[in-house]
């Protein structure tokens, strides 16, 4: 047992230090820490940064333009990337499908899309969910009919986020509808530009548009498309969820986050002080380090299993439970800090169009945003009670 | 001792939900909410015909001599619906501190025409600097010939953007957060140097932030004693903090039966999902915290009504520390057990959602009144 990082370990620590400091666009930084929604270009244009030096994707294998690090060079390079309050690439092309494409797509699949992936020429969003089928995936309706070289797809989805940006969704389809629900199911890849697809926007609580429905009408979807086997695509589904729930507790932005606190604690003035001198606040917010410590913990622990050699089975769900309730206690108490100006809240849109604005932190809009949206933590990516019931069935045998 | 409703109490309770029952269904709600205005100027002229303008005010003002109970019963009846119209500006806090302090003529020249519904008014207490401390005022009001000049910066000042005239808390004497020295005026919202920029607010409401920047008023603008004022602007937020809590006791009462229902409708692995126990467990805790949060509304109201001791301090804090966690409590979990369904602005749940979270926060959260409760036991 040993906690402390290498001499190679310290100097990769500083050349990352040193990268982001450099690199990190200012105003795309500046969005991140406010809490506010990226835009799509400059998120982009950040992923563009981050691939030309090759550490877009540090999770993939080598061959597919992963950097081969150790699981200990990634954990640094992630908390680096919290530190310096850098967005973390969209998840849907780099920790999503790109792990499906190279691990069951084929060869030209791989040749075709990984790159796109890295060079974010197709922003990807994830098409599982539907209104009939949320937490029971497995009973999907969207329908896919062989005809000839293509399949025919008649559907909805709901819930896509960021579908209005996407240039890709990647889809559960129904294939065989005569077999055990998980059996008749196949994963496709499918341009958004394609003739019958239409979107419907989704506007969240917190009044911005990052949701959709997405309509399937006659879509017509080449068979070279779908990955793997007809009908199998369950396992690549299962597969995919499993890296979502990973990538989901967020534990360096978490950290970023504790730090704002504590920032904006030493310096906000509150009724004769300043708010560190609150002593239920303070107590809120070790609480919530403590807890963070104790998931970080936890998850080099597993990490370093992995390292190992060693499977692990439903432990990713204690990440996710863990680390969106962590989230949201902490966006819970950006807001309390705010006092009374957590009242006022309005969208980006109306705040940005608006040449008076009030007399609020400068930070003031970004705590309730993300308190609204991030409510969605403990419900996306499989709910937390769903998490609950795979750890009893799977960790627990009950 | 009784809990129960008088037959006049009760034909109130069933005029106040008839009244949310038309007009409030959850997207008219929202539609109002989008609005410019962001209520309704017929509802308003309705809620006064229908005397419930009227209704807190003692009868030698005009009123119709309710007290904090009947407050509670609309309060609670307009928490069901998130009814947005300023009736806790208005007449809860503006109206209540103008008839609690103010002068004869002062009363006879705003209050009936607040129950006619002609007068809007607000409240400015907080500032940028103030959090929950109602003593923190660093806005000054200083003599000038006959009247004052006021200078400060008030904030989130609610329906402080359409109020047609605004009671502003400003400091005549004293240092920053004593309570000697804090005086209250009567401003009209136009008058020259107020700066009022008006804006949204999480949970569809409207409010805005004030800079007073040398806003002369004469001396018929005092309210009350000059620098006595501390004592009453804690005895009428201690009143609203009562009808706040009844707010959340129908907020929490209609997101329940909402949750209730979606529990028993919607169908994941081919069953209700309200047949997963832990989910019934879980609706169970919310229907708890709603029960509890009733006890406590209604006893908090029946202290406000027998008087305004230290005791009847501790009451309302007790409330509104029990409430303000019931609130969050209920509003998260309402949207948890929705699914995405919760996370929609179209659906109504965020809605009560946002509310609850909002009635949390505003004079003072649960922390505060923890701590305001143990100091005055
Ligand atoms: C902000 C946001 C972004 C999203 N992004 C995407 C996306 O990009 N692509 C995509 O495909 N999907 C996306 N989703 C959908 C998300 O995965 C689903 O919302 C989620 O799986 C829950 O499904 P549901 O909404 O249908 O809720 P339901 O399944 O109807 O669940 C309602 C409630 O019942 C509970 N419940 C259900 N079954 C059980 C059970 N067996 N035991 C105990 N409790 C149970 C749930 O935990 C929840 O509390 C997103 C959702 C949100 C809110
Ligand atoms: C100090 C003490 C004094 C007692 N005195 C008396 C007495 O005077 N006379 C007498 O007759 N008995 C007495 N009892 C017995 C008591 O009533 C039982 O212990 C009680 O009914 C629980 O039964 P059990 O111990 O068999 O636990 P179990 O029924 O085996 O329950 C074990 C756990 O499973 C949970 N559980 C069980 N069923 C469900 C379900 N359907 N859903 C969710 N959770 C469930 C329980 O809540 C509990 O947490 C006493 C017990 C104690 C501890």
């Amino acid at each position: 047992m040993d906690l402390s990082f290498t001499d190679e370990e310290l100097a990769f620590q500083a050349e990352v230090r040193d990268f982001l400091e450099k690199n990190l666009p200012a105003d795309v930084k500046d969005r991140y820490e406010r809490g506010l929604h990226f835009t799509k270009e400059g998120q982009v244009r950040w992923q563009r940064i981050l691939n030309e030096k090759g550490w877009l994707a540090p999770g993939w294998p080598v061959e597919y333009g992963g950097t081969g690090w150790t699981a200990t060079q990634k954990y640094i390079f992630s908390q680096e990337l919290g530190r310096a309050s850098a967005p973390p690439p969209i998840p849907f092309g780099i920790n999503m499908v790109g792990p499906v494409i190279y691990t069951f797509g084929n060869q030209e699949q791989k040749d075709l899309y990984l790159p796109r992936i890295l060079n974010s020429d197709d922003w990807w969003c994830q098409g599982y969910s539907e209104p009939g089928s949320g937490s029971d995936l497995a009973s999907l309706q969207t329908k896919a009919v062989r005809d000839g070289d293509d399949y025919i797809v008649n559907g909805q989805k709901i819930w896509t986020s960021h579908a209005q940006h996407a240039d890709m969704i990647f889809c559960l389809v129904r294939t065989d509808s005569n077999v055990k629900q998980q059996e008749g199911i196949s994963f496709l890849l499918i341009d958004m530009k394609t003739p019958g697809i239409t979107l419907k926007p989704i506007i969240g609580l917190d009044t911005e548009h990052t949701l959709n429905e997405v309509f399937f009408d006659d879509v017509r979807v080449p068979v070279k498309n779908r990955i793997g086997e007809e009908n199998k695509g369950w396992t690549y589904a299962k597969f995919l969820l499993g890296n979502e729930r990973t990538s989901i507790a967020r534990i360096s932005q978490s950290k970023l986050k504790v730090k704002k606190l504590r920032d904006i604690a030493a310096s906000q003035r509150v009724s004769g002080g300043l708010l560190q001198d609150d002593a239920d606040f303070m107590r809120k917010l070790n609480q919530i380090d403590v807890d963070l410590m104790a998931l970080e913990y936890t998850e080099l622990r597993m990490l370093s299993r992995i390292q190992k050699g060693e499977p692990l089975t439903a432990e990713p769900s204690m990440l996710k439970i863990k680390g969106s309730d962590i989230q949201q206690a902490l966006t819970e108490l950006s807001v309390e800090a705010l006092g009374l100006y957590g009242a006022a809240y309005e969208s980006q849109e109306i705040r940005e169009g608006r040449n008076d604005q009030n007399f609020a932190p400068d930070y003031a809009n970004g705590p309730m945003a993300e308190h609204l949206y991030l409510r969605a933590a403990s419900i996306y990516g499989g709910s937390n009670e769903i998490q609950r019931n795979i750890i009893s069935k799977m960790v627990l045998g009950l | 001792m009784d809990f129960e409703l008088s037959e006049e109490q009760v034909l109130l309770k069933d005029s106040v939900d008839r009244f949310v029952q038309d007009n409030y269904s959850p997207d008219d709600r929202l539609k109002l909410s989008q609005t410019e205005l962001g209520f309704s100027r017929d509802h308003w002229k309705t809620m006064a015909e229908l005397g419930w303008l009227g209704m807190a005010f003692p009868e030698e003002v005009g009123g119709f001599g309710g007290g904090a109970v009947e407050t509670m019963i609309m309060m609670e009846s307009m928490g069901r619906g998130l009814v947005l119209e300023p009736f806790v500006s208005t007449v809860l806090l503006g109206g209540a501190l103008i008839a609690e302090a103010g002068s004869e003529e002062q009363i006879e020249s705003i209050i009936p025409s607040v129950i006619e519904g002609q007068t809007m008014l607000a409240f400015a207490y907080a500032e940028p600097q103030s959090r929950f401390n109602l003593n923190d005022v660093e806005t000054t009001a200083s003599k000038s010939g006959d009247g004052y000049v006021l200078n400060g910066t008030k904030s989130v000042v609610y329906h402080g953007g359409t109020a047609d005239k605004i009671v502003i808390s400003a400091r005549t004497s004293g240092e920053s957060r004593d309570a000697d020295g804090i005086s209250l005026f009567v401003v009209d919202r136009e008058a020259a140097g107020m700066d009022v920029r008006a804006y949204r607010t999480v949970d569809g409401q409207r409010a805005a932030d004030i800079r007073l920047e040398n806003v002369s008023v004469g001396a018929d603008a005092l309210l009350g004693a000059e620098g006595a004022a501390a004592p009453v602007i804690e005895k009428i937020t201690d009143r609203a903090i009562g009808a706040l809590c009844a707010e959340a006791v129908g907020a929490m009462a209609a997101a329940n039966d909402i949750t209730n229902e979606y529990l028993k409708t919607r169908k994941q692995f081919g069953i209700p999902i309200g047949k997963f126990q832990v989910l019934q467990h879980r609706m169970v805790d919310m229907y708890m915290e709603a029960e509890q949060s009733k006890s406590m509304s209604d006893m908090a109201a029946m202290k406000l009504d027998l008087g305004y001791e230290n005791d009847t301090k501790r009451a309302v804090s007790a409330a509104k520390s029990q409430i303000g966690k019931a609130c969050k409590f209920v509003g998260q979990q309402s949207v948890q057990l929705h699914g995405g369904m919760g996370m929609t602005d179209e659906y109504s749940i965020g809605h009560y959602f946002k509310r609850l979270s909002t009635i949390e926060m505003l004079f003072g959260n649960t922390d505060y009144h923890l701590n305001r409760f143990s100091a005055l036991s």
